[in-house]
């Protein structure tokens, strides 16, 4: 057993954490502030690999694994988590055409998202279909040469700002396989967007929901087979999930680290505050709950790549420990700068916000608890 | 033609630096070390070459301890063909004095020859400033250091100079050896599928026996310290008491 990264992937993690601190970290507070990420940041990303992180090579994409993709979001998330998972989505639906999207839809909408010069959203929440995503109801009827789509989609990332939607849409009877996954592109008739959704965290990504009225989608945007939408849909969450965890605890170990910094330096009753002890056993919680997590979420990847049988149960655990886990040791920070950490200068306080809805998105943690029984309690 | 970049490991100019309890050093145990940041300047400006279709190979060359080689994999990621590394001691306390990685890149140029040799004009670590200019000495070379802009034309490169108070432009003869200073470019990321790439180009290594040059140190460190805390500062009560202070105390009017 060998739990050292190899050279290559400490070589990854390295370079993503450096982009992130001079291309992401310097302007994560404007964007906040603008409520959107500036176009030229994806080209950049893009010329890296990122945009296809896990998309095979022969599609346009990086190839890597979804251990090594772990290590970009953390990287990345240590620089501004927002930013971080909206990359995360953009990728969740590259890896989604590129393992089931058929060879036109590869080439007209996977390879201009590989080099990101189109941006991808995914949609499969509703208004009234979150945790219970099977129960969507947003509605796709057959055409002659294709589909027409009716329903709506909340929450969703990158909602009026990105070039296509990969969207689940019910295409059969109720239930999961009467769920299938269409490209639908910006500008398609009938396609409309609700109002900028006013957020606690994330806020640099615009949110927004995402309306169908009676909107054409061309038989060539299906995703795969009829009626398995909602299988690449959960496929897609389990990396998804490891993503999600990484900019958690990415995002975690930079409020550490400035904590770290900032006890060394802050005086009170004639000593740094690094120095009393019972501040100490809170930095040595903070360390040993984010090493832990780190170890948990990697091997989960690394069960996602071997396709483990328990691969799927292992990414809701680790999602449910890690976002957790970096909720608390924010909160903790924040704490531990006193005043400071609820200025927004301090960058404690955004991260905080960021990392709160991490334990709700890509399937609440109930619902990881969920899915963690169902397998221990599986005949 | 080809070039030769030397590389240097170094401690990452993020860490902050703590001596070792005995003074007889830094401490680099458990620290994150990283290619000197002059050395990818030097890197950026031989692959920029490479990639203009003056320059057919740049060959990156590391001297020291093993772990050199991450040092050599960044340099492969970034573009550089192929690397070198000669294994010159087995503990990262330990700095190959400037004189004899000159010797041994001039024993590398030997072997290699290539018609430029692009470095970093210092190590931040001990900021020596000499390894550049030895070599091009034992080489018999021209040299151009504190690079900021190099064009090379056939026989001869014009090169800017960073000098005090100023640019300066000279013209060299080549071969040369070229010390780069930091504005020359700003060093491009390693892309994920470069950084992949660097793990199949080929790194030699070497040892010092191999190019009969003997590192054995000429230099002794007599004492490193952390530089004095600074003193608080202090509050006058007029502005004659400041003039004294400044004429008298500080020496600066």
């Amino acid at each position: 057993m060998d739990f050292a990264l190899t050279e290559e992937q400490q070589a990854i993690f390295d370079m993503a954490r450096r982009f992130g601190a001079e291309e992401i970290a310097p302007h994560a507070r404007d964007w906040e502030r603008d409520g959107t990420i500036p176009r030229d940041l994806w080209g950049k990303a893009a010329d890296l690999g990122f945009g296809g992180l896990y998309v095979s090579e022969e599609a346009g994409g990086t190839g890597l694994s979804r251990l090594d993709a772990t290590l970009v979001f953390e990287a990345l998330s240590m620089a501004c988590p927002s930013v971080a998972a909206f990359l995360s989505i953009h990728n969740m639906c590259a890896a989604m055409l590129d393992r089931h999207g058929s060879e036109d839809l590869k080439s007209r909408i996977l390879l201009p998202a590989c080099r990101m010069e189109t941006v991808l959203s995914y949609c499969l929440t509703e208004p009234g279909a979150g945790s219970d995503a099977a129960a969507l109801k947003t509605r796709a009827t057959r055409t002659n040469d294709g589909y027409r789509v009716t329903g709506t989609k909340a929450f969703i990332s990158g909602a009026g700002y990105s070039d296509a939607y990969v969207a689940m849409v019910r295409t059969g009877d109720d239930g999961p396989r009467g769920i299938s996954s269409v490209v639908i592109e910006d500008g398609a008739k009938g396609l409309s967007f609700g109002g900028l959704e006013d957020k606690m965290g994330w806020r640099s990504q615009p949110t927004r929901q995402v309306q169908f009225d009676d909107c054409a989608v061309p038989a060539a945007n299906l995703v795969g087979e009829e009626g398995r939408g909602f299988t690449y849909a959960m496929e897609g969450l389990d990396g998804g999930r490891l993503n999600i965890s990484a900019c958690s605890l990415g995002a975690a170990q930079s409020a550490l680290d400035a904590t770290l910094a900032y006890m060394a330096e802050r005086r009170a009753f004639g000593k740094p505050i690094a120095a009393f002890q019972a501040l100490q056993f809170r930095l040595a919680d903070m360390e040993i709950a984010l090493q832990s997590a780190r170890l948990f979420l990697r091997q989960a990847a690394w069960m996602v790549d071997r396709k483990h049988p328990d691969a799927t149960r292992h990414a809701a655990m680790a999602k449910a420990l890690v976002t957790e886990a970096g909720s608390r040791v924010a909160d903790q920070c924040l704490q531990l700068h006193g005043g400071y950490g609820y200025l927004a200068d301090y960058g404690i306080e955004k991260i905080v916000r960021d990392l709160r809805v991490h334990q709700i998105l890509e399937g609440t943690n109930e619902i990881m608890r969920l899915i963690t029984a169902r397998g221990l309690l599986a005949p | 033609m080809k070039v030769l970049v030397p590389v240097k490991r170094v401690i990452d100019y993020n860490v902050k630096v703590r001596v070792k309890g005995d003074g007889s050093g830094v401490d680099l145990a458990n620290v994150k070390m990283s290619m000197n940041p002059f050395d990818e300047i030097a890197c950026e400006a031989a692959i920029r070459m490479k990639e203009s279709g003056a320059v057919e190979e740049v060959i990156a060359v590391s001297i020291g301890v093993k772990q050199a080689q991450e040092t050599l994999r960044t340099a492969l990621a970034m573009g550089c063909d192929r690397a070198i590394l000669i294994v010159a001691t087995d503990d990262v306390h330990t700095d190959i004095e400037p004189l004899a990685v000159a010797k041994l890149l001039k024993a590398v140029v030997d072997a290699e020859e290539p018609g430029l040799v692009i470095c970093g004009k210092q190590a931040i670590d001990n900021d020596m400033n000499a390894t550049g200019q030895m070599l091009s000495a034992l080489l018999g070379w021209s040299q151009a250091t504190f690079a900021s802009k190099i064009d090379i034309d056939g026989d001869h490169a014009t090169v800017k100079r960073e000098v005090d108070g100023g640019m300066q432009s000279i013209k060299v003869k080549m071969p040369a050896v070229i010390s780069v200073d930091l504005r020359l470019n700003e060093p491009r990321y390693a892309s994920l599928p470069n950084i992949m790439k660097a793990k199949k180009k080929p790194l030699d290594e070497k040892t010092p026996e191999d190019y009969g040059v003997d590192v054995s140190p000429r230099l002794e460190v007599v004492k490193t310290a952390e530089p004095p805390e600074r003193d608080a500062g202090i509050i006058v009560k007029s502005v004659d008491e400041l003039l004294d202070k400044l004429k008298n105390e500080a020496g600066v009017i």
